[in-house]
């Protein structure tokens, strides 16, 4: 199983245009990704409001996993995409 | 009756509403539903599969069809539409709504509280997040609907220019009406400072509210609506309409000879300004021809938060908010919270009477620590911007409150500390009040509420709330004539400023500054143009011999000049 950290760069969190751009992409990947955020639970990372509820503002750390071929480009790919303000572009 | 663009039946009918944001529009009707809720006591379903299915559908049809609607808008409009449409989507809401079916729930209900489950957990996170739970209510109202069989709530999908009717408009509908496209609104529910008359006045879209039997009026009927004289009239024949054009015409030709301050026609400054009430506002109106802010509503910093907002993030708004206007003043109401609009990390309970309770300043006095990392906050974005800022308390009563703000202002290094004048106690004792500050900004729409006794959100109540009303001008003469005898400027922030002979009055009665919705300060430019001070004062003497509000909108009408009045 593939697991990535990382650091939430959108000024405003994850939530809105991020959460929803985040969520596209890891729709598109076509494997089970997960997100998670303390610890807690994760949360199925196809869902926005899941994503939404993790409640992750700017400069926390969420951690990805995910099984199957290609999962580690896949991660590669989600973790390039969070780490990027997605608010100001 | 002539040719019409649109087919009429029925004989043309003027309905007399109120009109809160100027213009003229003539169009077919889009009425907008209300919003949908599940059926009392909804029965269980018999086959869980096929209800499952039944709001799997519903969810889709929503997506579907707010992607639709996403093609037909604005950029930021199109994000919002296409987030919702992801949220309609969402594997969650079905499985939580399949959870709710199998408790016992009809389909209807169990869509509900599917969505009221995330809904908490957003209201819970509180900032941004709690900002996306009407956009969630939203979807989830489209299911019921769509379940349910009956209309989706909201505004239709519509491609001609058209006239927007609701019993009232919810700011996220606001928030998406394509302005190209809306080209007037009417609301048979409403008042004058109604959320509805504060956007479209905004937006520069010509309003009326107050309209009886508006949304009975079938969809597709022609109507011609004047954001001035608050009149509709349904199915009207084209000469009226060709009227209402032709004065649409003729005004915006007498607008765009006048640019600049704002001054009488004998050169008497008076300051035209504008009421915004967040950072986008202040874009849009920082670009506009006018002098600065004389209402920045400071609310939106705090309704959301579920934590007190830090100086950090309130200089950061403030900054953005100050910044459009360069060197041009921007008078900044402090927090105006209370058990009406609560706060959720300083309630201090409901209260029986909230427009008389704890609120304003009077909140600020038990809750120090937050005006102070307001004003904090303010002083430094003031500094970093150079904007001229200026700061308010809402809900000023006595000398006493107003010493009290004045120091607080000050101590935070804002060189200039005002009050609103608002309660009839405060107008009444302006000399005494002003004396320990530096200028007082008269709040028309809470001072009538108060002199009046008659509650600004009774919609019913809406004569009563007339700013004409001759009592109210009493006070707000008062009011004036305490400013002058210690020399402080009073100006007026209310709604009532941005009416083009009111604000004449205004003027007599020794107001030095107009604060409105921004579309209305051409129009307010041009009257002041084409009257001295004299005759200002001569306009407020005749609105005061009036025995009544309507006598006294018709001897100022009769008295004006009629350079303005044809226009109107």
């Amino acid at each position: 199983m593939a697991t990535r950290t990382v650091t939430i760069a959108s000024a405003v969190g994850l939530h809105a245009r991020p959460a929803s751009l985040f969520v596209e992409a890891a729709t598109n990947t076509g494997l089970d990704v997960e997100i998670s955020k303390d610890g807690d639970d994760p949360v199925d990372a196809t869902s926005i409001l899941g994503v939404m509820a993790l409640g992750a503002k700017h400069g926390e750390e969420v951690t990805l996993t995910a099984d199957g071929d290609g999962a580690d480009e896949a991660l590669d790919s989600l973790v390039a995409l969070l780490s990027r303000d997605l608010d100001s572009e | 009756m002539s040719s019409s663009e649109t087919q009429t039946v029925a004989p043309p009918e003027t309905r007399q509403g109120i009109g809160v944001s100027p213009g003229t529009a003539y169009g077919p009707v889009v009425q907008v539903s209300p919003p949908v809720r599940p059926p009392r006591n909804e029965p269980a379903v018999d086959d869980q599969d096929a209800a499952l299915s039944d709001i799997r559908a519903a969810f889709e049809a929503v997506a579907v069809s707010l992607e639709q609607r996403a093609t037909l808008v604005d950029d930021t409009a199109q994000q919002i539409l296409k987030a919702t449409a992801l949220m309609a989507r969402d594997k969650g809401l079905v499985k939580a709504s399949a959870k709710e079916l199998a408790a016992g729930h009809g389909r209807a209900t169990s869509i509900d509280l599917a969505i009221e489950t995330f809904a908490a957990k957003f209201d819970a996170l509180g900032g941004y997040f709690a900002e996306r739970v009407a956009d969630l209510r939203d979807v989830g109202s489209r299911a019921v609907a769509a379940v349910l069989g009956v209309p989706a709530p909201g505004v239709p999908a519509f491609t001609e220019p058209s006239v927007i009717v609701a019993e009232d408009l919810a700011p996220a509908e606001t928030a998406t009406l394509d302005r190209s496209r809306v080209i007037g609104i009417i609301t048979e529910a409403g008042g004058r400072t109604s959320h509805t008359a504060i956007l479209a006045a905004q937006m520069g879209i010509p309003a009326v509210v107050q309209l009886v039997g508006a949304t009975s009026i079938p969809v597709g009927t022609a109507v011609a609506l004047d954001g001035d004289s608050g009149e509709v009239t349904i199915a009207p024949d084209m000469e009226l309409v060709s009227q209402q054009r032709e004065r649409a015409a003729r005004r915006s030709e007498a607008l765009s000879h006048l640019s600049g301050a704002g001054a009488t026609s004998d050169g008497h400054a008076v300051a035209l300004l504008a009421n915004i009430g967040g950072v986008e506002d202040a874009v849009s109106a920082g670009a506009l021809d006018l002098e600065g802010v004389g209402l920045f509503r400071t609310e939106f910093v705090f309704l959301s938060a579920t934590t007190a907002p830090t100086v950090q993030e309130q200089t950061e708004i403030y900054r953005g908010v100050f910044a459009p206007f360069g060197g041009r003043r921007v008078v900044v109401r402090t927090l105006d919270a209370g058990a009406d609009k609560p706060l959720k990390f300083a309630d201090l309970g409901p209260e029986e009477n909230p427009a008389l309770g704890r609120r304003g300043l009077r909140l600020s006095a038990e809750q120090p620590d937050l005006l102070d990392a307001q004003l904090e906050a303010l002083g430094i974005a003031a500094r970093e911007t150079g904007a001229d800022v200026r700061v308010m308390a809402p809900m000023v009563a006595t000398a006493e409150e107003a010493a009290w703000f004045a120091r607080r202002v000050r101590d935070n290094g804002l060189p200039k500390a005002g009050v609103m004048i608002e309660v009839p106690g405060a107008a009444l004792r302006s000399r005494h009040v002003l004396e320990e500050v530096d200028f007082g900004s008269l709040g028309t729409n809470d001072l009538a509420q108060y002199t009046m006794a008659a509650d600004r959100m009774q919609g019913a109540l809406s004569d009563l709330l007339d700013p004409w009303q001759p009592a109210v001008l009493d006070v707000v003469a008062a009011a004036c004539e305490g400013a002058a005898a210690v020399d402080r400027p009073i100006g007026v922030c209310g709604e009532s400023a941005g009416d083009p002979l009111l604000a004449l009055v205004l003027v007599g009665l020794g107001v030095s500054s107009l604060s409105m919705a921004p579309s209305k300060v051409p129009v307010v430019r041009l009257a002041l143009s084409l009257h001295s001070v004299a005759e200002c004062q001569t306009l407020a003497a005749a609105a005061r011999a009036a025995r009544t509000a309507g006598d006294a909108l018709t001897a100022v009408r009769d008295a004006a000049r009629s350079e303005l009045t044809t226009l109107l």
